[in-house]
């Protein structure tokens, strides 16, 4: 049947498309650039130890999660500080931290 | 310079498992569009979009079956989600429909096939691995327009 080979066609690439994301996500890259982000840069003190930066916006499903888990753990945590930055309103930042196409985000900035 | 975000104000929350649902059903019916090549199924499809984008996905008749038939015989925990994306998701979803009747209409079946196809594609992955692929094209034209 020709009328079945679109699907096909689509459901192939979207698998394929799908699991890449899958493995690509959560993925650490490191970053050794000291100052890479300031205080200046996201509008908040940073924490005296470490500092979680996390990219959202409002299309963005799992930031809510996100931010709900990051700010429970960080919570009891005085030398950790939490800092939610919407990327919609600083897109100039977003383009300086290069954080590419993905929607959810998050810097952990150490201070030593 | 820098803002840091105020999403933290109140919006809507609904159960995230009613979109991914409606994602299934939207997955089954856009397959059964290219493969019956009937445009009336997609228009069916571009009412429960626009249902959605407008009123909201949980507005819809796909939220309605969830609501009154999987909801009750879900033992997992509630998992709110922020309204915004998924409605966001609709909408570009009703996009896809609007090209597939347009291009439908005048008689160009290649827009028709390929709009169809789009929106199959972005809702199996939202069904299959809760991919939101408006959700990121969304931050990419932001992205790019500002340049």
């Amino acid at each position: 049947m020709k009328s079945l080979l679109p699907i096909a066609i689509v459901l192939v690439l979207a698998t394929a498309y799908g699991l890449w994301y899958q493995r690509s996500r959560g993925k650490v890259v490191v970053k050794s650039d000291k100052g890479l982000i300031t205080q200046e840069m996201i509008g908040a003190l940073l924490g005296s130890r470490v500092t979680l930066v996390q990219f959202s916006s409002a299309f963005c499903s799992p930031c809510r999660a996100t931010r709900m888990l990051l700010e429970d753990v960080t919570a009891e945590m005085s030398d950790v500080a939490y800092v939610e930055i919407d990327a919609e309103a600083n897109l100039e930042l977003v383009r300086t931290l290069d954080t590419g196409t993905l929607l959810l985000f998050t810097y952990v900035v150490s201070s030593y | 310079m820098t803002q840091v975000s105020n999403s933290t104000k109140s919006t809507t929350i609904i159960d995230a498992r009613g979109p991914r649902f409606g994602a299934v059903i939207t997955t089954i019916v856009l397959a059964t569009t290219l493969a019956t090549n009937n445009v009336w199924v997609i228009v069916a499809q571009g009412i429960v979009f626009a249902i959605g984008a407008i009123k909201g996905p949980q507005f819809t008749p796909y939220a309605f079956i969830f609501k009154s038939f999987v909801k009750p015989r879900l033992k997992g925990e509630f998992v709110g989600e922020d309204v915004r994306p998924p409605q966001f998701a609709q909408t570009v979803g009703l996009l896809f429909a609007l090209a597939a009747i347009g291009g439908s209409l005048f008689g160009v079946n290649a827009i028709f096939t390929v709009a169809v196809a789009f929106a199959l594609g972005a809702a199996f992955l939202n069904a299959a691995f809760n991919f939101c692929l408006g959700c990121e094209i969304y931050l990419l034209l932001l992205r790019a327009r500002s340049k």
